[in-house]
């Protein structure tokens, strides 16, 4: 593979990254399968679009998409969801119900037409790197992702909430017999999810554009990284994220007749025989 | 329980009064073609046809506990080797059914050996993953499947071209399906995936291989999803990668759900609910999505037990409160 | 609007309009209004396109008051939901239900193909201005199905093959979404450039709803080739032209694309990344003929965009039955007369300013623009034709015998002159 086309694939991860992290964090912790993670991806991208093209300003749409989603996220977890705690396959199906709606409102506000989120000037165009032209965008989409897992690597290992959703990851009863409120870790939790979401869909919005489906592609990567990795494992979802996004890339150039088996084929081998994924550790509960 | 009660006369298993509900029930099903247009006659057919595959899919999931998200690949396959071995290979539709759900039966055998050891979330992911598999292979295998633009054929036997025969051929197809779906959860088998839903440990314990259980079990159950598939490729003369789709799966999921849990006949229940409430409000708006949306949800939320499971639990409270007096 | 909306305002205008005359005169007069099964994805991935169809549909009945050879006309819609199962469900409600005299719609051409699967059993006229499936008018033609103001997926890429040759084009690479559509589009690019002695060093396929063409792009960069050709509909071109421009490609290789890839549709929401990309169709938005300046104004003024190939195609599309319905009194229930009249109905008023008749096989026959996307003095973009071709048919210069001979285009038969 050159250059190049490991570039695409580490770009690619990059984005996976965002977006899985906060699947994974909400998966790792609430033990939710958010089946609405990619319909938030793509909400976050289209409000992303319409606050950066009306103020003219890319981080004011990154934060107005964070802040949208993590709204949402706010009144799926409170709303809906505390309707179903505990029962594993409501929540499921309550959370894929939630994608249908979303779905929907978005075609009714946005309709059905691609958007792309306008990137600023200064990322614009491309620069040499490692001996081949590539856009600058890419490039920070990139860095950006490799920032996310700086930051929560420093806020899981290094700050008392990250200490307390990685003992919840493992039992959350325990944390809660300590005299913790692990109601409200948990809701923190769920809104720092959904805002990776959204913020991942500002990013991935402004070079893979937007439209109707882009959820369930997202979300269809975001399960396969999540199940590779590992539940609840940030080393896991990075890795998970690298391998997705550079099969990806690989299969479309070497072996475009097998699109998702490149991927789904190693995920479903692994689930068969190693359902914790690479990095998962069961939960003591 | 009192020793002295006489016991029921049982008829193919059932007691005379169930035997006789389940005559009307059939006989008011055979008599919808007489009355209903042939558009109305088609939906009910559909009905018949997605109540089987709730049912299938309830066999894993009401009664060993293992929710599936691949059963729609299952049923499809049956869909695209049946429309193939008609419309390609010649064969007669006789043949071209069983062909279907001999393929049915295989794909689930061969996700039932990946998935038999896992459960919950996972289960319901690794079949999900499965059934994108087979939905990817539909898709990009031009040659065998038509990829995209699906496959279409003729595959109906002459005597089931009109709409009133091939609906009543699907009846006593549904009923005899339905029947040999009910014989197989009550009977011994049955109770130990039941057994294996209520405490999978305490079932080991006891010495039962847990899943060599499961890989029957889920074998059966795409076994019947197969028969479904089938009647629906006979019914469409047409099958695309949208039948093998993951919105195939959820809607037979929603299906289950709907009719209720472990309640089996929920299935065409929850498949009547779902087709007409489609269809009624397709005709007022474009937002049918929303609509299914909120219904997911709200079933999620204050009936999940499903409308069938909901009904029995109001009864029993009622019995419980006309005994306590 | 939606059909409820849509059926209470025909019952008011037709409440309106029978006012003053003698009820059992009014009863023999009407005959019923003409129903038409309107099928287009509202959902979905292509659903922009649905929602531009029934507006280049209700466009043209607004212009007539909603009125066809002197009957009512009542439009029912429905959803295809970008899927064929889905098409084939609402087709059969449409007919069986909805006791459509016609269907007309669809986007995708799997759609298309499975309704027109099930028409054929019914015998239900099915229009699809739209569908561009080449094989439904060549050698699967079933007879009720017909395509007016359509056009076959390689009419235009047949002449679009002659002008790079004539550009001194050498060698060409094309990418195309992996379907029936792309390969029929590039075929017959192929075909016709490769007989006149150019070379296809290589073909890209690639699976619908592409998010990333980085690796594709990466390879046509290390080309040499003169141009590159682009087959994309929907999000698909919005990306690829996108990521072509900042990968740097813009300005370094021409980009030839097919009509859908510079449609506005796709360009309205684009920029500076699609200046300059030629493509060939028969309908450009910016062309100078004064009908088809007045339909993209009166479009415009109206929608709030410029018309896209999906408005323009719908309305001609109905334009076209209606004038057929005109010539024969408006019994639209005698299907063979019906189906007779239409293919041999010349559409007279047409937006492209030209009449246009449909050849022996059902197939329109059109002249083939050339057409630029550039930027409009409002800053906009829209195609404006550079070059024309008059009178091409779906055959191109073959002889309809022989060319049907040859097998339809796909992915391993795209015409390729062995050099």
């Amino acid at each position: 593979m050159s250059t190049f086309q490991i570039l695409n694939g580490l770009t690619f991860a990059a984005l996976l990254f965002v977006v899985a992290s906060g699947f994974t964090l909400i998966f790792g912790l609430l033990r939710i399968v958010n089946l609405a993670h990619g319909a938030l991806y793509l909400l976050g991208g289209y409000v992303g679009f319409t606050v950066a093209t009306r103020t003219g300003s890319f981080a004011l749409g990154g934060l107005g998409a964070m802040a949208a989603i993590a709204a949402i996220g706010l009144v799926l977890d409170q709303g809906l969801l505390r309707f179903v705690r505990g029962n594993d396959l409501r929540q499921v199906l309550l959370t894929l119900g939630f994608a249908f709606v979303l779905n929907d409102l978005m075609l009714v506000i946005w309709g059905g037409d691609s958007f792309t989120v306008p990137i600023p000037q200064m990322l614009k165009g491309g620069m040499r790197v490692f001996g081949v032209f590539y856009p600058t965008y890419r490039l920070f989409v990139l860095v950006t992702g490799i920032v996310v897992f700086a930051g929560l690597w420093g806020l899981l290992n290094h700050t008392r909430l990250g200490a307390l959703i990685r003992a919840g990851v493992d039992d959350a009863e325990m944390v809660e017999a300590s005299g913790v409120n692990i109601r409200r870790v948990f809701l923190v939790t769920f809104l720092l999810g959904s805002a990776l979401a959204g913020l991942g869909g500002l990013m991935g919005g402004a070079f893979l554009s937007l439209y109707p489906s882009a959820d369930a592609e997202i979300l269809v990567f975001s399960l396969a990284i999540v199940i590779i990795g590992g539940r609840g494992s940030l080393v896991g979802v990075g890795v998970g994220s690298l391998l997705v996004g550079l099969l990806n890339t690989l299969g479309q150039v070497m072996f475009p007749e097998l699109a998702y088996f490149v991927i789904f084929g190693p995920m479903a081998l692994l689930l068969a025989f190693r359902p914790l994924g690479l990095f998962g550790r069961a939960a003591t509960t | 329980m009192t020793g002295t009660e006489p016991q029921p006369i049982r008829i193919v298993g059932m007691t005379g009064r169930s035997a006789g509900a389940v005559l009307v029930v059939l006989a008011l099903a055979a008599a919808l073609p007489l009355v209903l247009s042939k558009y109305q006659v088609g939906l009910a057919t559909e009905i018949l046809i997605f109540g089987v595959l709730a049912m299938s899919i309830d066999i894993l999931a009401g009664f060993a506990g293992r929710t599936s998200l691949g059963h729609g690949a299952i049923f499809g396959v049956s869909g695209y080797v049946v429309v193939y071995a008609s419309a390609q290979a010649g064969l007669s539709p006789a043949s071209a059914f069983v062909l279907g759900m001999i393929a049915a039966t295989a794909v689930a055998a061969v996700f039932a050996l990946l998935a038999v050891r896992t459960s919950g979330v996972y289960f319901l992911l690794l079949t999900l993953a499965l059934g994108m598999i087979v939905w990817g292979i539909c898709l990009r295998w031009t040659q065998v499947t038509g990829g995209e633009n699906g496959m279409r054929g003729d595959v109906r036997p002459a005597f089931l071209v009109e709409h009133r025969p091939f609906y009543w051929a699907v009846l006593v197809a549904t009923a005899l399906v339905s029947y040999a779906m009910w014989r197989f959860v009550r009977s011994p088998f049955g109770l130990t995936l039941l057994g294996i839903r209520d405490s999978e440990s305490r079932m080991k314990s006891l010495g039962y291989n847990v899943p060599l259980h499961l890989f029957v079990g889920f074998t059966v159950s795409g076994f019947f999803a197969g028969i479904a598939g089938a009647l629906y490729a006979m019914f469409n003369n047409f099958v695309s990668p949208s039948t093998v789709a993951l919105a195939q799966s959820v809607e037979g999921v929603l299906m289950m759900i709907a009719g209720g849990v472990g309640t089996l006949f929920g299935g065409f229940v929850g498949a009547a609910a779902i087709i007409t409430l489609e269809n009624v409000v397709s005709a007022y708006t474009e937002r049918w999505q929303t609509v299914l949306g909120v219904t997911f949800i709200l079933i999620m939320i204050c009936a999940p037990e499903g409308i069938i499971g909901t009904l029995r639990a109001i009864a029993a409270r009622g019995e419980e409160r006309y005994k306590g007096n | 609007m939606n059909r409820r909306q849509f059926l209470k305002n025909s019952t008011a205008a037709f409440a309106a309009a029978g006012t003053g005359v003698a009820p059992w005169r009014r009863a023999i007069a009407q005959a019923g209004p003409i129903r038409i099964g309107l099928l287009t994805p509202l959902t979905g991935v292509v659903a922009s396109g649905g929602k531009e169809m029934v507006e280049g549909v209700q466009f043209y009945l607004d212009q007539v008051k909603n009125e066809i050879a002197g009957r009512k006309v009542e439009l029912i819609i429905e959803d295809d939901a970008s899927n064929p199962d889905t098409a084939l469900q609402k087709a059969r409600r449409l007919v069986e239900q909805g006791n459509c005299h016609m269907l007309i719609g669809d986007l995708l051409a799997n759609t298309g193909l499975a309704v027109a699967n099930y028409v054929k059993g019914t015998g239900t006229p099915y229009f699809i201005p739209i569908i561009a499936a080449d094989d439904l008018t060549q050698r699967q033609r079933i007879k009720n199905v017909i395509r007016v103001a359509g056009y076959s997926a390689s009419a235009f890429t047949h002449p679009f093959g002659d002008w790079a040759l004539k550009q001194g084009y050498k060698k060409i690479a094309t990418i195309s979404q992996d379907y029936t559509f792309g390969h029929e589009q590039c075929g017959g690019l192929a075909q016709v450039f490769t007989e006149g002695g150019g070379e296809i060093v290589q073909q890209f396929w690639h699976p619908l709803n592409t998010a990333d063409f980085s690796p594709y792009l990466g390879q046509l960069a290390d080309l040499k080739v003169d141009a590159i050709f682009a087959m994309e509909t929907g999000a698909d071109a919005t990306r690829l032209i996108q990521q072509y421009a900042s990968f740097g490609l813009k300005g370094k290789i021409p980009l030839l694309g097919a009509m859908n890839a510079t449609d506005q549709s796709v360009i309205r929401t684009l920029g500076e990344e699609c200046d300059g990309i030629i493509a060939a169709a028969h309908f450009a938005e910016g062309s100078d003929n004064p009908v088809t300046q007045k339909f993209s104004k009166e479009y415009e003024a109206k929608y709030g965009k410029i018309p896209s190939l999906y408005g323009f195609s719908m309305y001609s599309g109905i334009m076209w039955i209606a004038e057929a319905l005109e010539k024969m009194g408006g019994k639209v229930e005698d299907r063979d007369a019906f189906i007779d009249t239409v293919l041999k109905t010349e559409l007279t008023g047409s937006p492209l300013g030209k009449t246009v008749k449909l050849d022996s096989y059902g197939n329109p026959i059109y002249d083939v623009q050339i057409r630029k996307v550039v930027k409009r003095a409002d800053g906009k973009y829209w195609n404006v034709p550079i070059a024309s071709y008059p009178g091409v048919s779906q055959f191109w210069k073959y002889d309809p015998e022989t060319y049907m001979k040859q097998p339809p285009y796909s992915r391993t038969f795209q015409g390729i002159k062995k050099a």
